[in-house]
């Protein structure tokens, strides 16, 4: 039995990362549900579409050369930006083109809009890849200072990247927290979502905060996608699936449409499914393997969705006008 | 200022408004008057475009209102005061009373926010608080000093008296006749028709989606079949 705190302390540190990465994916989950009470099941592929945006630009850089001479704080930055503004056109193109049009149908109807929104966004990115590069599998290439290993005592040693995952997701926390809640244009989307119809009697345009809350949660993913690669490094068309599946889980875990909560909610399945890989094994003799991660993470989730239906930090999401 | 032609209004199949013509002149007071179901809120949503005509006009000091998206009617200067408050429980009373100037920008607004603490001044000592928190007749203040945020020529109010204390409607209804003083015009939709009637110039009384009397607010109050029908004899 290995219990060592040098362990333990690298364990928390790979769940930590996991976690902001869902966090910043299960934002655009729970931004979209706050206005619209639906599901984006497509925005796993907007993920995606931030993550084959960052390696074409560094392999672009790579292959003209241009990475071993810039700064690689600039090249990061411009793969986060880029991420985030094709990632988040891709989500309000996604809103205008598959979603408001079926506004007022049956709830089931945006649902499997949804659905096929992603297979085509999954084989349109496979197209696009393959009629380029010939391939759909990407490898990100390897900036070396984030392979970097920093020493955390106790024989911890983690590598910068870590750092940066986490660095980037406080930062952009930090903006949507202050966007959403101290700026005009934040109160807006937060009016929408608490009533639709009264924020239009406000002269708020319901459409256009509409969009801006799928650009905005699609910036977000567009972020973690950029991440994921630099740091998992292999990605292909359908590498948004697990992470997907993994941040709406955590968006329902913290409490769907509550912006916090996704946070909260990341932070606790990233932290679980990390721990579970490592002590399961360790704990139960062998018996589970690191294999059950991911039994253990979502027996938690249904255990606190069976005490907390509404999720962590869940209230009423729409009130009626009363 | 608001001239309403022929309107007709269907939920589906619901035959809602039934040709309903009315106007509210400029400055004027003017209220609907009728039982649930009448029309009465049919008729606000509809003005301020929350639901489509199938047909008729809806004239805006002249200009035709057809086409129009919610938010651009209020930039018309039409603000509305929906049934039930709706005020936005989660923001904060200050947050509240801005989004009610969503379509404005400079420098006035404040002066506004002076103006509505003003004529309500528990509103200015809870303005940190989350609106939800609020007592309903701290929230139906809160819904009309919203309203006032959009600086309308035009304030359209829907049943402001539901369900709060008689202190309370009365203090409401005064400020609603001081608002209409200061020069705002307003169509006011009421239950209450008695409050209505002691407060507003003109009236039209509604009966399944069409008018069936229309006079001064005093003539109304004299009419048989309104003492009947809405003033309980």
């Amino acid at each position: 039995m290995d219990f060592s705190a040098g362990i333990f302390l690298q364990v928390l540190m790979d769940g930590v990362v996991l976690g902001f990465m869902y966090a910043l994916i299960a934002l655009g989950y729970t931004m979209v549900y706050g206005v619209l009470e639906f599901i984006n099941f497509a925005h796993s592929e907007i993920f995606v579409i931030g993550a084959f945006v960052g390696a074409e630009i560094l392999l672009g850089l790579e292959s003209s050369g241009a990475l071993a001479t810039l700064h690689p704080a600039f090249v990061i930055l411009v793969l986060l930006f880029a991420g985030m503004a094709v990632s988040g056109l891709a989500a309000m193109g996604l809103e205008r083109v598959a979603y408001r049009p079926l506004r007022g149908a049956p709830r089931l109807v945006p649902l499997i809009s949804a659905i096929g929104a992603s297979f085509f966004l999954q084989d349109f990115v496979r197209l696009v890849e393959s009629l380029w590069r010939n391939t759909f599998y990407l490898t990100y290439p390897t900036l070396d200072i984030l392979e970097k290993n920093l020493s955390l005592g106790m024989g911890v040693e983690v590598p910068l990247k870590s750092f940066l995952v986490i660095a980037t997701a406080l930062a952009m926390l930090l903006g949507l927290y202050l966007f959403v809640n101290k700026t005009k244009l934040g109160t807006a989307i937060r009016a929408v979502a608490q009533d639709p119809d009264a924020a239009a009697l406000m002269g708020i345009p319901v459409d256009r905060i509409i969009s801006l809350t799928f650009f905005v949660g699609g910036a977000m993913g567009g972020a973690a996608g950029v991440l994921f690669g630099l740091h998992y490094s292999l990605i292909n068309p359908y590498s948004g699936f697990g992470p997907g599946l993994k941040a709406f889980t955590a968006a329902v875990l913290g409490g769907i449409g509550n912006i916090p909560g996704a946070v909260l909610g990341g932070l606790v399945l990233g932290l679980m499914e990390a721990l579970a890989a490592s002590y399961l094994g360790i704990l139960t003799d062998g018996a589970f393997g690191a294999e059950y991660k991911d039994v253990f993470a979502f027996a938690v989730l249904i255990l606190i969705l069976i005490f907390r239906p509404k999720g962590l930090l869940g209230e009423k999401v729409r009130e009626e006008g009363a | 200022m608001l001239k309403v032609e022929e309107l007709h209004v269907y939920y589906d199949a619901i035959h809602a408004l039934k040709g309903l013509s009315f106007t509210v002149a400029q400055g004027e007071m003017v209220t609907l008057l009728g039982a649930n179901g009448a029309g009465k809120s049919t008729t606000l949503k509809t003005i301020s475009a929350l639901l489509k005509p199938r047909s008729g006009r809806i004239e805006l000091e002249g200009q035709s209102l057809e086409g129009l998206e919610p938010h651009e009617i209020v930039r018309l200067g039409v603000a509305h005061v929906p049934e039930g408050r709706r005020i936005f429980p989660r923001l904060s009373v200050i947050e509240n009373l801005r989004t009610g100037a969503y379509s404005r920008r400079g420098s006035t607004i404040g002066n506004d926010l002076d103006r509505v603490f003003t004529l309500f001044p528990r509103l200015k000592e809870r303005m940190r608080q989350s609106a939800g928190t609020l007592s309903g007749g701290e929230q139906q203040m809160l819904a009309i000093g919203r309203g006032l945020m959009a600086r309308p020529r035009l304030l359209l109010l829907d049943e402001p008296s539901m369900g709060l204390a008689p202190i309370l409607v009365e203090q409401i209804f005064a400020t609603i006749q001081e608002i209409n003083r200061e020069g705002v015009t307003i169509l006011l939709v009421e239950q209450n028709a008695a409050m209505a009637l002691a407060i507003c110039h003109r009236g039209y009384v509604l009966e399944t989606g069409a008018i069936i009397l229309e006079g001064k607010a005093d003539e109304l109050t004299g009419n048989d079949l309104v003492r009947q029908a809405y003033l309980g004899g």
